[in-house]
């Protein structure tokens, strides 16, 4: 069993107070916002493509646990910039591997709400029709 | 903590029954001694209930009402004998009032898919409360949507009690049904079961009592309360998963269709048709849950050798001592009423602090098992403008000592989780 010290390393508290891109994005073109059954945690996710696929900028609002966002602004991090098909192409694993800790199922649940989230935003334009 | 409540040892229980409960004194956490936290959700259970399951499935283990054999005797009169250890421990009139079921859930959805659905009309009023938990909301969501009726809902008191002044002018002659929980899984309120029924009876309305969080922790008395549906669960009241009680009027029981179809809960079957068994066979189709149905009897035995009003002074005790704490901490929210008005649990929420860091500081360095999350009541949580909580609920093996480990562990939490200035090392 991963110990509390593992689980809230100082990175994923420095993300935790000091979040990537945590707001809105007025210039969003896709967005989409889900949230964890179980708990209640709440993240949304709101990227601006341009036409070529690529996520020119990324913010996160929500609110939860720790592990729910933190993660959302290591991710964002790491996909700002990235294209669609990056996104696509990036697993549950690899997000479990970003976050870093060892997770309990339960708690991997927490760490892949905004995983999940960016996965649905890519295919979720904001006001209108898929266009890409 | 800047003062100590002094504790009424006389009113708790002998710490030595925690020998009873294997689980409790096990290696569960490298090293922690278990503090359980979270016996609404839940209990463990005693060496009694334990070696009943293990003596039915060494000695006396068979289907039950079908065999002529040795073994299908024994079981069917152990699970008999546990019917009727029900009945006296509600104080119902009839065994056959009592039914069997998979567990509080099973029991509700028993009255709502076969009474619900026979009785129900559109216009017709099924008075819920805003404290239901999700098992006393959803089927009644599902009711409203095949019949028509309409699921309306007792709000709560600023302090986290129910309205009763509300309650009295919801009720109306559209109302069929009020379905309420005895004991808020999530307040801890006590509602006033009687009073409640009394009213809903002079409207012309059953009363159906989701009694999961108080048949457990408070005497139960269908008789003189005068209820006509009581639900509850095995594993909530040291008995296993995977059993429960509905229990119900005859007359009601008796002109209500059979939910399930299946076996033992026919007189006769042809190709095209069936008639129905009798009570209680009738609402038990299938291979009932025959071990967990003796063990839960067993739990019964266990509770009734100690009284469950001794039981609930003990739990007031710690209620009493852990609200006294909780009160003290700078920032934390008690939601629901004071101690008198409670049962034996408490749940509370931080504005900064998410209840999955608590529930989790609290494992890891503490030993301490409590619920965090929103306790499958989401829309109690959302009218209280809050998405989480932790609650930590008690039973007869807690002590003050496991107060105090929790109470450690909140203020472990607040300093870890408290603003550092911390900044992100930019990539």
């Amino acid at each position: 069993m991963p110990s509390e010290e593992e689980l809230y390393q100082d990175h994923v508290l420095d993300h935790y107070e000091d979040p990537f891109h945590r707001g809105t994005l007025p210039t969003a073109t896709h967005a989409h916002e889900d949230k964890n059954p179980l708990c209640g945690d709440v993240v949304r996710i709101e990227l601006e493509l341009d036409d070529a696929g690529k996520i020119v900028d990324a913010f996160f609002s929500g609110e939860g646990c720790v592990i729910s966002q933190a993660s959302a602004s290591m991710l964002l991090e790491k996909v700002q910039g990235k294209t669609i098909n990056e996104v696509k192409d990036f697993s549950a694993a690899e997000m479990l591997e970003l976050y870093g800790p060892r997770l309990t199922p339960n708690r991997q649940k927490c760490c892949l709400l905004s995983w999940k989230v960016l996965q649905s935003a890519v295919h979720s334009p904001v006001g209108g029709a898929e266009k890409l | 903590m800047s003062t100590l409540t002094a504790i009424d040892e006389a009113a708790l229980l002998p710490a030595a029954l925690r020998e009873d409960f294997p689980i409790l004194n096990g290696d569960v956490l490298d090293g922690h001694p278990l503090v359980f936290l979270d016996n609404a959700a839940s209990t463990q259970r005693p060496r009694q209930v334990i070696d009943a399951i293990t003596r039915v499935y060494e000695r006396d283990y068979a289907n039950v009402h079908r065999g002529i054999h040795t073994l299908s005797e024994r079981s069917t009169e152990q699970y008999e004998l546990a019917r009727e250890k029900v009945r006296r421990f509600i104080n119902a009139k009839e065994a056959r009032e009592i039914i069997f079921t998979q567990g509080t859930t099973a029991s509700i959805n028993l009255v709502a898919r076969s009474w619900g659905e026979t009785n129900l009309k559109p216009g017709d009023e099924i008075l819920a409360t805003v404290m239901e938990h999700h098992s006393n909301l959803v089927p009644w969501h599902q009711v409203a949507a095949r019949t028509g009726a309409v699921l309306r809902h007792v709000p709560l008191t600023p302090d986290g009690r129910l309205d009763i002044a509300e309650f009295q002018s919801l009720l109306s002659e559209r109302t069929k049904l009020v379905t309420v929980a005895s004991v808020s899984n999530t307040l801890g309120t006590i509602n006033p079961i009687a009073e409640i029924i009394s009213a809903a009876h002079r409207a012309g309305a059953l009363v159906l009592v989701d009694a999961a969080q108080s048949v457990p922790h408070l005497p139960t008395d269908v008789t003189t309360w005068d209820v006509d549906f009581l639900a509850f669960s095995g594993h909530k009241m040291l008995g296993p998963s995977g059993v429960g009680v509905l229990y119900g009027k005859e007359k009601l029981l008796d002109a209500m269709p059979p939910f399930l179809g299946g076996g033992s809960m026919i007189n006769d079957v042809w190709l095209d048709s069936f008639t129905p068994a009798l009570l209680p066979a009738k609402f038990e189709a299938g291979t009932p849950p025959i071990a967990p149905a003796i063990a839960m009897s067993a739990a019964i035995e266990y509770l009734e050798n100690i009284g469950l009003g001794t039981i609930h002074r003990h739990e007031q005790v710690l209620t009493q001592y852990a609200y006294d704490m909780l009160s003290q901490v700078e920032g934390l929210r008690i939601l629901g009423p004071a101690p008198e008005y409670r049962a034996g649990l408490i749940s509370f929420a931080f504005e900064k602090i998410h209840a999955h860091e608590f529930a989790q500081v609290l494992n890891d360095r503490f030993g301490v098992a409590v619920r965090a999350g929103h306790h499958c009541t989401q829309p109690l949580h959302k009218l209280l403008g809050i998405s989480a909580s932790t609650r930590a609920s008690f039973y007869l093996y807690n002590r003050p000592e496991d107060v105090d480990r929790l109470m450690e562990g909140i203020t472990a939490v607040q300093a870890m989780f408290a603003p550092k200035g911390r900044r992100r090392r930019t990539q």
